[in-house]
């Protein structure tokens, strides 16, 4: 709980990287939204989902970048592991997974509050077609902040794969790689869930990944309906108990078989 | 009843390799060579409570992988360790509340922050009851001379000063055993000092098991009453230190200059310790050497300029130890 609160306030510190962040998510919103409207004018036919609802997912990624981005990590985590310094982490008394969980939750929730705030704060006063529209209803909203806290324990869980995969590799590029490119296309980052052909969707139904990017906000959206959303969070669940107990598992595994580099 | 018993403890790594240049690295993408490096074979001691122990050896002889075994934080290959009752890598959690570690070449303090909010931060995670926590700080401060730089961030500290703060770290939980890897590593003569009288006065006053490593054989001589010495991951040696003077109470050291460029020779029943263009230092056993007739063939390498007898160092009876074990 502690170590939440200093990591939290670590990351409260940087209120430059965060202001130079807000204006990057902006401008990257924008010309998303960009592409988008061109691509709406050209298409005739009815899309799966409306261009407003578009809009909406995209600032909402934007807002809430460093809660589902897996591409965010913690380089002491890795140095740690690859200089050997871990060898002081095992002396504590605690177990390594639930501490490198809370480590890497409290710098996503210190800098994803610093910076969503701002910028929901432009983009719902944006102008037409670029606004970004209001939740469908009060019940809506509360099942997104349900479903994206969620999401964000989720893409915690994911992420310490990667860290963990540095026990065997000692580098985290290559695994950071494949679960990033992979998990965030997946996850619909790069294009909705919905505007993917149909055997795609079958794909991505079956992985962990739009759990934490494309159900949240799709919930905010009044895409997903409200009964629709209740299963999804509790989906959400099982995938999280799933994948923590084989992070933990697998950790195990890594700690048995550690080799403290550098002597 | 003893605190630490070690009991046939091995652990071995496997090592990638590959020679030099390019090609050799383009084969090493397809098929890696592996080494298996026996870092520990068959180590076994006991170690009772309120003991200081040196553990000694060359580099790369495997000191570092017992204490980190010790530990627990790595896992042997075989044997059973039970220290205070557990064993380290299977009650980690619950054993670790119990010992201290330094790794001298490693930092547990962080960075940029302080010294006192890393206590402050070992203080929650050890859960330390705030009186045990507040009397334990004034101790150590007081004994290790910290007052004044507990309020600096750590990377501002000099080696002497981070060193004094990284012992007191791993002591404000109260352990039981203390495990030091290299304490006085890279210290300057006024900080060992410090170092050293420190870990006494808490082995006495406190009653904390001591085990150390070190290369620096005066932290030996002002510390240890037991030596431990491994090589090549074996045990070698386990005893006091005067049994180890007594043993070889007998060997002498004689170092003989030469005027102007010498060649130093070999002399049988002498061995050599270093030789340069005009002198030499060896070692004799002065119960079966002729001490004149070794003079006089010392003299065959070139004209003598001064001849120097003494006991040797502790240094150099470690070295002779390690000669005899071929490591």
């Amino acid at each position: 709980m502690n170590l939440l609160k200093m990591r939290f306030l670590t990351g409260l510190q940087y209120r430059a990287a965060a202001a130079a962040g807000v204006l990057t998510q902006l401008f990257f919103g924008l010309i998303f939204i960009m592409v988008y409207i061109a691509f709406y004018k050209h298409a005739g036919a009815a899309q799966p989902m409306s261009l407003e609802e578009v809009v909406s997912y995209v600032w909402l990624q934007q807002i809430f970048l460093a809660f589902i981005m897996l591409w965010l990590s913690d380089f002491e985590l890795f140095d740690m592991i690859t200089s050997g310094n871990i060898a002081y982490e095992l002396c504590r008394p605690w177990r390594l997974y639930p501490v490198w969980y809370v480590k890497l939750l409290a710098t996503r929730l210190s800098s994803g509050l610093l910076r969503c705030l701002p910028i929901a704060a432009i983009v719902l006063f944006l102008p037409e077609p670029y606004r970004l529209s209001l939740p469908a209803s009060p019940a809506a909203f509360l099942l997104f902040v349900a479903a994206l806290l969620a999401g964000l324990l989720l893409v915690v869980a994911i992420s310490l794969f990667v860290y963990i995969s540095v026990f065997w590799t000692m580098s985290p590029v290559g695994s950071m790689l494949m679960i990033t490119v992979a998990g965030e296309f997946f996850a619909g980052m790069i294009l909705p869930v919905p505007l993917m052909p149909g055997w795609m969707q079958q794909i991505v139904n079956l992985l962990p990944f739009r759990w934490t990017v494309d159900f949240p906000f799709r919930v905010y959206t009044g895409h997903i309906g409200a009964q629709e959303a209740v299963i999804g969070i509790v989906a959400q669940l099982v995938w999280l108990a799933a994948l923590v107990a084989a992070g933990q598992w697998l950790m195990g595994r890594a700690l048995r078989r550690v080799v403290v580099q550098g002597g | 009843m003893s605190l630490i018993t070690l009991q046939g403890i091995g652990k071995s790594f496997k090592v990638a390799k590959r020679s030099a240049g390019f090609r050799e690295a383009v084969k090493a993408l397809f098929a890696r060579e592996h080494t298996i490096v026996e870092a520990l074979r068959d180590i076994s001691f006991t170690v009772r409570e309120g003991e200081i122990v040196g553990y000694i050896g060359p580099n790369g002889a495997g000191k570092s992988t017992t204490i980190k075994i010790m530990s627990g934080v790595l896992v042997p290959d075989t044997g059973t360790c039970s220290i205070m009752g557990y064993t380290p890598w299977k009650d980690r959690v619950r054993y670790v509340r119990h010992i201290g570690v330094v790794f001298g070449q490693r930092s547990q303090l962080w960075w940029d922050v302080p010294v006192i909010d890393s206590f402050e931060l070992l203080r929650d995670i050890y859960a330390i009851p705030p009186n045990v926590y507040r009397s334990n700080l004034e101790m150590l401060t007081d004994m290790l001379d910290l007052a004044d730089i507990l309020r600096t961030p750590v990377r501002q500290l000099s080696l002497g000063q981070r060193m004094r703060c990284e012992i007191a770290a791993s002591l404000l939980h109260d352990p039981a055993i203390l495990f030091l890897d290299e304490p006085t590593i890279g210290l300057d003569a006024e900080s060992k000092i410090a170092v050293r009288s420190f870990i006494k006065t808490i082995n006495r006053e406190r009653g904390v098991t001591v085990i150390l490593t070190t290369h620096d054989m005066h932290d030996i001589e002002a510390l240890a009453g037991r030596i431990l010495m491994i090589g090549k991951g074996t045990p070698l040696y386990d005893g006091s230190l005067s049994d180890l003077r007594s043993r070889y109470g007998s060997r002498k050291t004689i170092t003989v200059e030469y005027r102007g460029v010498a060649d130093p020779v070999d002399v049988p029943g002498a061995l050599c310790l270093s030789r340069s263009d005009n002198r030499a230092v060896y070692t004799f056993d002065s119960d079966r050497t002729d001490i004149a007739g070794l003079i006089n063939r010392l003299s065959a390498g070139g004209e003598l300029a001064d001849v120097e007898i003494g006991s040797p160092p502790v240094d150099e009876l470690i070295l002779q130890l390690y000669k005899e074990h071929q490591v």
